[in-house]
């Protein structure tokens, strides 16, 4: 491929920023000057989609209604365990207003599904409104033939714990970032271990430590519980089939919908315009997506499938927990000589329970080794939860980094500078310590009172992630309109809004005169939002569209203006020649002249540039301060300072919003969110949102942001995410700080009055 | 993990277990697939429950409204299902998220705990009449401004909550924001722009 050498940013707030050389397709434009100097991007535009949602007119999946529609709802298990011997729904058919039933099914050569836990979907019925449904649901018997069962991970890792699954599984990723290796053993309940890539001697850097200290960790189940609960509508035609969905990745839905339905993908379009929250759980077709695809095709009619809270709550998805035991090493000097971590964790009758590769990443240190297992528990699967297992993984570290410093004397900050190698946490630390004041941290357990106040801090890690397969489709049309269309979804996060800002700053527009269409796969491919891919990904192929957009409309431009087509430029609506200025033509006018009524380019996500990063990850520092009541228990977050890299921003209000949204979840994860299973009977006992506790607005503290800009010069936007990193330092950053305040460390999370209060008796 | 950022993921990965976990239906059956009791038309077989079904008005954003509902219909269904009206959203259906925060006369009630029936002559606002006349209410204004929505789904309830605060305390404390949302539970975090959203809104009213 034909290559140019362009000039680009590189380096971090507060260090000079760089200028470094890179070889780039010669498709593709000149690189962006820092944000200071552009006019949309880095700005904090206004999302394009506000007006419809504080008017109320955004229309989600669950509030649309389709011409003859139906409404489907499931029957769902009402033991953890069991084998169905028979299901009776002839007393549920015969009720009218009834249309279809549909058995689910999970073993290729059962009739009737496996009953791994209690809440399972089983039936899906298809009725002329919910009440109907409903009552239909209550007519169908099931015989179950009950078996033993287990939902304590630490039982189902006992030699005489039930079984879940009797033979080996596998699962896939999703497209939620979550690792799952494949070909891992299962002995009982227990599967693994993920090794994740070793390095070093263990024992050797053991010996070479000064003070090696050894502790386990633990992390609760924590539900997703978006607003809008999991689920479908499809539309079965003979032509084809239309699926509104409540979806994180239009094409995810896509594909697997044709796959299960052997249709071709071009058969089954994807719409999702407005989504009330996914947070991971919402990639793939899911339960009720295949249940409402087999009642639509079975009464030809549209099915709507949405999950009830309780269902959505119990089934749809949740963070597994974990127990993480760690050992390091550390020199009086504050080196690390070895890390050695091994995990446990269940994500019920699904995998992907490990604490992710934060502690093999992060930090400096020669020799580590990580084991880490899933445990089969009867208990609903987990899925993608923000950061999937850093989130975990970095509530130990960071915690143990901490125990560390404290146990050779050294404060935690000055123990990351020595261990750390990222420029982009050392510059996060800097002026993230400047906004907290951190020099004002006093020794543990200082205040005197019944009310004691702590600080505490914790770094984060997280992948650049980018996926080439993502496509943009720009076009121009003869009034000088422009149109932005893609198959990637905004799921809150405000997609929508930064494409049109990219292609806006392209031509020298303004924002909102650009129309952006997307959540349809009627439009070009682009992955699902997971991972805190999409920024990375989409980005770079909007400006890439843009531009050759723009070179289409230069050729015929030149062609008018008799100029070479290189000369050309477009700045404030005019475009004109570098070597003749009076050789000029208003953008609308150079539109108008189109001898086709339109200019479309179509461009894909490229390669990374080659050239290094300032560092491989996305790294974050947060600060929390806190008081704890020592008579009640009770601990109040006053304030977090969070500091965070995402690569170039594109909009800083919407990126400020995301790390509102990380903290908040962070601290909910820290002190009140617990999904709670009945040991006796497998059931979930706080479905409920009143039950299952979490941030309402009487706790939100302060949040101040200090948003780093970090310049790779690794494409035409140089953008990355910010979703993930968002959410994975703060619950350790509060028990970091809960440890200063009352002097008595609380390794598992949340961190109820009832755990400070049996700490605090201890002493 | 070093490198993770030199392999980009690949292609699409999707969620399903090959063989076992609830959250799939691969190769799934029909129990029969035809169609069942039932006549074809939805208004008929509507009409077959109907004896419960009762007709009442509701003076709903100003408009008086014809509604054919069963009394077990909650306002929020009523709404949502029967008028159109989707901006209040239902979440809990119990009364502990407050998305679907409506007016009653003026005082916020949660629609889902809150039969159509006992609405009487009573006026109901909803977020879809909180504009007047094309112009969007100052909260509204500040919630774009502000950036208080992320996906979206709690925004209609919030705004009905701070909304309804401006108009009885023309100057609230952030303390008092927080209490007027204390309801209001929104997953995607946006507390700190609504409440920023809703002081700035108050400043601009005045
Ligand atoms: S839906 Fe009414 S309060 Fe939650
Ligand atoms: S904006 Fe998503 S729940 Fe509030």
């Amino acid at each position: 491929m034909d290559t140019k050498k362009i000039k680009m940013p590189y380096g971090i707030t507060g260090e000079k920023i760089q200028e470094v050389e890179r070889e780039v397709p010669i498709t593709e434009p000149d690189g962006w000057p820092v944000n200071a100097q552009l006019k949309q991007v880095g700005k904090s535009i206004k999302r394009l989609d506000a007006e419809a949602k504080v008017t109320g007119a955004a229309r989600y999946t669950s509030d649309m209604q389709l011409p003859g529609m139906l409404i489907g709802r499931a029957l769902i298990a009402t033991y953890p365990s069991a084998n169905i011997k028979g299901i009776d729904t002839s007393a549920a058919e015969k009720l009218p207003g009834v249309y279809g039933i549909h058995i689910m099914k999970n073993e290729d050569d059962r009739e009737y599904p496996i009953i791994r836990y209690a809440g399972q979907p089983i039936v899906a019925v298809a009725a002329i409104n919910e009440d109907i449904a409903e009552e239909a649901i209550d007519l169908i018997k099931v015989a179950y033939e009950r078996k033993n069962f287990v939902v304590d991970i630490e039982k189902a890792m006992t030699p005489e714990s039930p079984i879940v699954y009797e033979a080996a599984v596998e699962q896939e990723e999703s497209e939620g970032g979550e690792e799952i290796a494949e070909g891992l053993k299962l002995e009982g309940n227990v599967r693994g271990p993920n090794q994740g890539q070793p390095r070093g001697e263990l024992e050797a850097g053991f010996a070479a430590a000064d003070v090696v200290l050894e502790q386990t960790y633990r992390t609760q189940v924590q539900t997703h519980n978006a607003l809008e609960s999991h689920g479908m509508i499809v539309d079965w035609r003979p032509d084809g089939v239309t699926i509104y969905a409540s979806t994180q990745g239009t094409q995810g839905v896509r594909d697997e919908f044709a796959d299960l339905f052997d249709l071709p993908r071009s058969k089954v379009r994807v719409i999702v315009e407005y989504m009330g929250g996914g947070f991971g759980a919402k990639h793939g077709l899911g339960t009720y997506g295949g249940a409402a695809g087999h009642l639509s095709k079975m009464t030809g009619r549209p099915v709507k499938m949405m999950a009830s809270r309780k269902e959505e709550q119990i089934s749809q998805g949740n963070r597994p927990n974990s127990i993480q035991r760690l050992k390091v090493g550390v020199t009086k000097k504050g080196d690390l000589t070895a890390i050695e971590q091994e995990s446990y964790g269940t994500a019920g009758v699904g995998l992907g329970a490990g604490v992710g590769g934060v502690a093999q990443g992060m930090y400096t240190c020669p020799n580590f080794r990580t084991r880490q297992y899933d445990v089969f528990t009867h208990a609903g699967p987990g899925a993608a939860w923000r950061a999937p297992g850093a989130v975990q993984g970095i509530f130990g570290l960071e915690q143990m980094m901490d125990e560390l410093a404290e146990a050779i004397d050294m404060d935690p900050m000055a123990l990351r500078e020595k261990i750390d190698p990222s420029r982009i946490r050392k510059a996060a630390r800097k002026m993230g310590a400047e906004r907290f004041d951190w020099s004002r941290r006093k020794p543990k357990a200082s205040d005197t009172g019944p009310i004691k106040k702590g600080i505490g801090m914790a770094q984060s890690s997280w992948w650049r992630i980018h996926n080439l397969n993502a496509t943009v489709e720009v076009k121009l049309l003869r009034d000088g309109a422009l149109e932005v269309r893609s198959g990637v979804q905004d799921i809150g996060t405000g997609t929508k809004t930064i494409l049109a800002q990219i292609v806006a700053e392209e031509f020298g527009l303004q924002t909102e005169d650009v129309m952006v269409r997307i959540g349809d796969t009627l439009f070009p491919d682009a992955p699902g939002s997971g991972g805190s891919q999409v920024t990375a990904s989409i980005t770079p192929a909007a400006r890439n569209a843009a531009y050759q957009v723009k070179m289409k409309l230069f050729d015929q431009v030149a062609k008018i203006l008799e100029v070479d087509a290189s000369t050309l430029k477009l700045e404030n609506g005019m475009i004109f020649s570098t070597k003749d200025s009076s050789k000029k033509i208003s953008f609308q006018e150079a539109s108008k002249k189109l001898p086709v009524s339109q200019i479309t380019a179509t461009e894909s996500r490229t390669p990374e540039y080659k050239g290094d990063y300032l560092h491989w990850d996305l790294g974050s520092v947060q600060f929390a301060e806190l008081s704890v009541d020592t008579e009640t228990g009770h601990i109040h977050i006053d304030k977090i300072v969070a500091a965070h890299s995402c690569g170039r921003p594109i909009n800083v209000r919407q990126v400020e919003s995301q790390i509102n949204g990380g903290v908040i979840q962070g601290i909910s994860y820290a002190l009140y969110e617990d999904r709670i299973l009945d040991r006796n009977t497998g059931h979930m006992v706080n479905h409920t949102l009143d039950t299952y506790k979490a941030t309402y607005a009487a706790d939100i503290p302060e949040i101040d942001i200090v948003l780093l800009e970090d310049y790779n010069a690794k494409s035409s936007t140089d953008a990355y995410g910010i979703g993930e990193p968002a959410n994975i330092a703060t619950a350790a950053a509060i028990a970091n700080a809960v440890y200063n305040a009352i002097g008595v460390r609380i390794r598992e999370i949340p961190i109820t009055p009832d755990k400070v209060l049996k700490a605090l008796n201890q002493v | 993990m070093e490198d993770k950022h030199i392999t980009p993921k690949s292609g699409i990965t999707r969620r399903g277990f090959i063989k076992g976990a609830g959250l799939t239906t691969v190769g799934s059956v029909a129990l029969q697939s035809g169609v069942f009791a039932g006549t074809e038309k939805t208004e008929e077989v509507k009409k077959d429950l109907g004896p419960d079904a009762v007709n009442i008005t509701m003076n709903v954003n100003g408009k008086i409204r014809k509604l054919n509902i069963e009394p077990r219909a909650t306002l929020a269904k009523a709404l949502r299902e029967d008028l159109q009206l989707t901006g209040t959203k239902i979440v809990c259906d119990r009364g502990s998220c407050s998305a679907c925060t409506v007016w009653i006369d003026n005082t916020p009630v949660n629609a889902c705990m809150t039969f159509a029936m006992d609405v009487g002559d009573k006026e109901v606002t909803t977020i879809e009449g909180l504009a007047k006349n094309g112009k969007l209410h100052p909260i509204q204004q500040a919630f774009i401004d502000h950036d208080a929505s992320q996906c979206g789904y709690c925004t209609p309830g919030m705004i009905m909550s701070t909304a309804h605060l401006l108009s009885r305390n023309p100057n609230p404390t952030i303390e008092e924001v927080k209490h007027a949302t204390r309801g209001n539970y929104c997953r995607c975090g946006t507390y700190p722009h609504v409440f920023e959203a809703t002081l700035s809104a108050a400043k601009k009213m005045k």
